[in-house]
C-alpha cells in the first residue's frame, strides 16, 4: 500500500477540513472518512493515476493525517483488564467508521500485556484485549473478515522497565493496517 | 553431543553445542537440622577427576538442604582410607555420615570410580559401589552417586541426575535470540535445543522425558511444537485459529492438555497425540488456561478468571463442573502439582508482589514460600523435594530453587541473558 506524502499544500488543507470539520460528531467524521474512501480506493486500484508526472493529484489517505483520530493506533488498558476506556472508545469508533466505508481495508489487532502475572495468562489476556476491540469494531459495522487478531501476551513489550509508566505502555492493543 | 535439528522457515536453528550461558548456584539460606556429612577423597588420591567428583557430589548434597557438607578443617586428624574408618573419631567431630571417593585410571581417558558411604551413627558401611567413567561422563556419574547417597541417607530418591529445560533470551534489539535450553539439574552443561529470533515460551517435558513441547511465535502467532530431544526432530502439533498455548503432557504420555481459543474464548482442550483429535474440556467465557494434570491423569487443574481474577480450578477430564481450589489472595495462576499429588505450587499475589505459594491439598493449608516481586513458573523436582522458578533480581530474570517447605533457597546465577520458565524433567 502506497501513501504519497508530498502533496500540494492546497490539496492538504482542503482535505484536512474534510476530515476534521467536526471530529466529535459521528456524522461528520463518517463523511470525512467517506472522502478518504474515494481517494484511497482509487489509488489502491491504480485506476486514477492522474498527474503522475509530478505526483500531484495522487490520493491522500485519512490514515496518514496526524490530526485525524485514525492516527491513534494504540489502545491502552488497565491492569488485568480488557475493557476499553471511554477515551479510547472514540478512537475505536473512528477506525470502525473508516473500515466500514473502506471494506477492502484489513486490520490486524495485536494484543499485549505488561510483565506482571504469568506468561500464559498474559497471552490469553492480550487476546481478550484484542477481541474487545474487534467486537467494538464489529458493532460499528465492520465486517469480521476485515479483522484479524493475534496476541503476543507479555512477550513483545513496547518499552522495557518495571515502573508503572512502562507497564502502562505495554498493556495495549496495536492497530495495524 | 551433537543433535541435528530441522530448519523451519526463516528460523535460525543450531546444532546443539555446549553453550554461552552457565548457571551457577548460590545457596542463600540453609537448614540447621541438616545431616552433617563429610565428602572426601582417600588421602593418597589427589587426582583432578576425584576432586571434581567430590566437588559435584558435595554441591548436590548441600543443595538439597537436607544434608550439610562439613568443611575439611573439621575432619579428625589422620589419613582417610576407604576401607578403614575410625567411626568414633569422626563422630566426635559431630559428623554423622562419611562418603569416601577414589578413582583409578584403567586406560587413557577411562577411570574406575569407587565410593564408600559410612553411617557413623550406627557404625556401619551402608554403601560400597564401583562405576566406570570417561572424562565426558564424569559429571553424570557424580550426579548418579549423589542420587544413591541421598537415597541411602534421606530415604528419598535423589533427583540430581535429572535435567531442567528453560527459555533464555539473549542479546538486544534486532540481535535478540530466544533459546530453548536443557541443562543438568545443577545448571551445568547447558545445551541449546532450539533457537529462534521470535519468542519461545512454555516448555513442557513429556512424561518419559524424551520430548519437549513448547510455544513458538516463529510464524508471528502462537503455535505448539513438539521436539524429540535425541534426534532434534520437531513437529508442529497445533496451529488452530487464535491461541495455541500452555501444553502439558498427560501422565501416560498419550495426550496433551493445551489452551486454544478457536471457538471464542481461551479454553482447555485435550489433544490425543496418536489420532490428532482435539476435545474441548472447558467452555467458559473469560480466560481458562495453564492446564496441569492430576497424578492419576483423571483431572486437570487450570487457571481461570471466571470469578473476576485468576484463580486455580479443578475439573474432571470426563467433564462436569469445575471446582475452585485456590481461595487465598487475589491472583493465583500457573499451578504445578507435586509428583505425589499432595502439594499445589502456584504464582500468588496478595498485594505483596508475585510470589510462589504452596497449597497443601491434604489439609487445605496455604503458605507463601518465596519473597520476590516477580516470581513465576514454579516446577517441582521429580522427587518433590524442590521447586524451581524464575525470579527478578536487580532487574534481571534468573532461576531460583526453593525447598518445597520454603526453608532452603538457592539462586542459579547466570552469566548471560534472561532465563525464565524453568521446568524440571521427570526421572530418566
Amino acid at each position: 500500500m502506497k501513501h504519497f506524502r508530498y502533496l500540494l499544500p492546497l490539496f492538504i488543507s482542503g482535505f484536512l477540513v474534510a476530515c476534521n470539520g467536526n471530529p466529535t460528531k459521528p456524522d461528520d467524521a463518517e463523511s470525512g472518512a467517506s472522502g478518504a474512501l474515494s481517494s484511497s480506493g482509487t489509488s489502491d486500484s491504480e485506476s486514477s493515476s492522474v498527474g503522475i508526472e509530478d505526483q500531484q493529484g495522487v490520493m491522500l489517505d485519512a490514515l496518514d493525517d496526524p490530526e485525524n483520530p485514525l492516527s491513534v493506533r494504540i489502545i491502552y488498558f488497565e491492569y488485568d483488564s480488557a475493557e476499553v476506556s471511554q477515551d479510547s472508545l472514540e478512537v475505536v469508533r473512528s477506525h470502525g467508521q473508516y473500515l466500514t466505508v473502506n471494506p477492502n481495508r484489513m486490520l490486524r489487532l495485536e494484543g499485549h500485556a505488561d510483565e506482571r502475572g504469568t506468561r500464559e495468562y498474559n497471552l490469553a489476556l492480550g487476546e481478550s484485549r484484542a477481541k474487545t476491540v474487534r467486537d467494538l469494531l464489529i458493532l460499528e459495522g465492520v465486517q469480521p473478515g476485515q479483522l484479524e487478531i493475534v496476541s503476543f501476551g507479555e512477550e513483545r513489550p513496547a518499552v522495557y522497565g518495571s515502573d508503572e509508566a512502562s507497564l502502562q505502555k505495554n498493556r495495549r492493543v496495536e492497530i495495524i493496517y | 553431543m551433537r543433535r541435528i535439528l530441522l530448519s523451519v522457515g526463516f528460523i535460525v536453528c543450531m546444532a546443539v553445542q555446549p553453550v554461552f550461558a552457565l548457571l551457577e548456584i548460590e545457596i542463600s539460606q540453609g537448614v540447621e537440622s541438616a545431616l552433617p556429612i563429610a565428602v572426601t577423597t582417600t588421602s593418597n588420591d589427589n587426582s583432578p577427576q576425584t576432586r571434581l567428583i567430590t566437588q559435584i557430589i558435595s554441591a548436590d548434597l548441600h543443595r538439597s538442604g537436607l544434608l550439610s557438607v562439613v568443611e575439611r578443617q573439621r575432619y579428625p586428624n589422620g589419613l582417610v582410607d576407604k576401607r578403614q574408618v575410625e567411626y568414633q573419631q569422626w563422630r566426635d567431630k559431630g559428623i554423622e555420615a562419611l562418603l569416601v571417593v577414589s578413582t583409578q585410571p584403567i586406560s587413557e581417558n577411562q577411570f574406575r570410580i569407587e565410593f564408600f558411604l559410612y553411617d557413623l551413627v550406627h557404625n556401619k558401611r551402608s554403601l560400597a559401589h564401583m562405576a566406570n567413567s570417561n572424562s565426558s561422563s564424569l559429571r553424570r556419574v557424580a550426579h548418579k552417586i549423589s542420587d544413591v547417597v541421598f537415597e541411602s541417607l534421606i530415604g528419598m530418591r535423589g533427583a540430581f541426575s535429572t535435567r531442567i529445560a528453560y527459555i533464555t533470551e539473549m542479546g538486544t534489539g534486532k540481535e535478540k535470540q530466544y533459546v530453548l535450553q536443557v541443562a543438568d539439574a545443577d545448571g551445568h552443561n547447558p545445551r541449546s535445543v532450539f533457537m529462534s529470533n521470535k519468542q519461545l515460551m512454555s516448555p513442557a517435558w513429556s512424561s518419559n522425558g524424551s520430548k519437549l513441547a513448547y510455544v513458538s511465535f516463529e510464524n508471528e502467532r502462537s503455535e505448539i511444537f513438539v521436539q524429540d530431544l535425541a534426534s532434534g526432530q520437531r513437529k508442529k502439533i497445533s496451529s488452530a485459529p487464535g491461541l495455541n498455548s500452555a501444553p502439558t503432557w498427560s501422565p501416560n504420555n498419550q495426550q496433551l492438555a493445551l489452551t486454544l481459543s478457536q471457538d471464542g474464548d481461551p479454553n482447555i482442550y485435550i489433544l490425543d497425540l496418536q489420532s490428532g483429535e482435539k476435545r474441548q474440556l472447558t467452555s467458559h467465557y473469560g480466560i481458562d488456561t495453564e492446564p496441569t494434570w492430576s497424578v492419576d491423569g483423571r483431572s486437570i487443574y487450570f487457571t481461570s478468571n471466571r470469578s473476576g481474577s485468576p484463580q486455580i480450578y479443578k475439573l474432571s477430564v470426563a467433564g462436569g463442573k469445575a471446582e475452585r481450589v485456590s481461595f487465598e489472595g487475589r491472583y493465583n495462576a500457573a499451578a504445578a502439582l507435586s509428583p505425589n499429588g499432595d502439594l499445589l505450587a502456584m504464582v500468588h499475589n496478595d498485594g505483596q508482589g508475585y510470589q510462589i505459594g504452596v497449597l497443601d491439598l491434604q489439609n487445605d493449608s496455604f503458605r507463601v514460600i518465596t519473597d520476590g516481586s516477580l516470581d513465576e513458573a514454579p516446577s517441582f523436582a521429580p522427587n518433590g523435594s524442590m521447586i524451581i522458578f524464575s525470579t527478578r533480581r536487580s532487574g534481571r530474570t534468573i532461576l531460583s530453587a526453593v525447598s518445597a517447605d520454603g526453608r532452603v533457597q538457592q539462586q542459579f546465577r547466570l552469566q548471560a541473558g534472561k532465563v525464565r520458565e524453568p521446568t524440571w524433567s521427570p526421572f530418566r
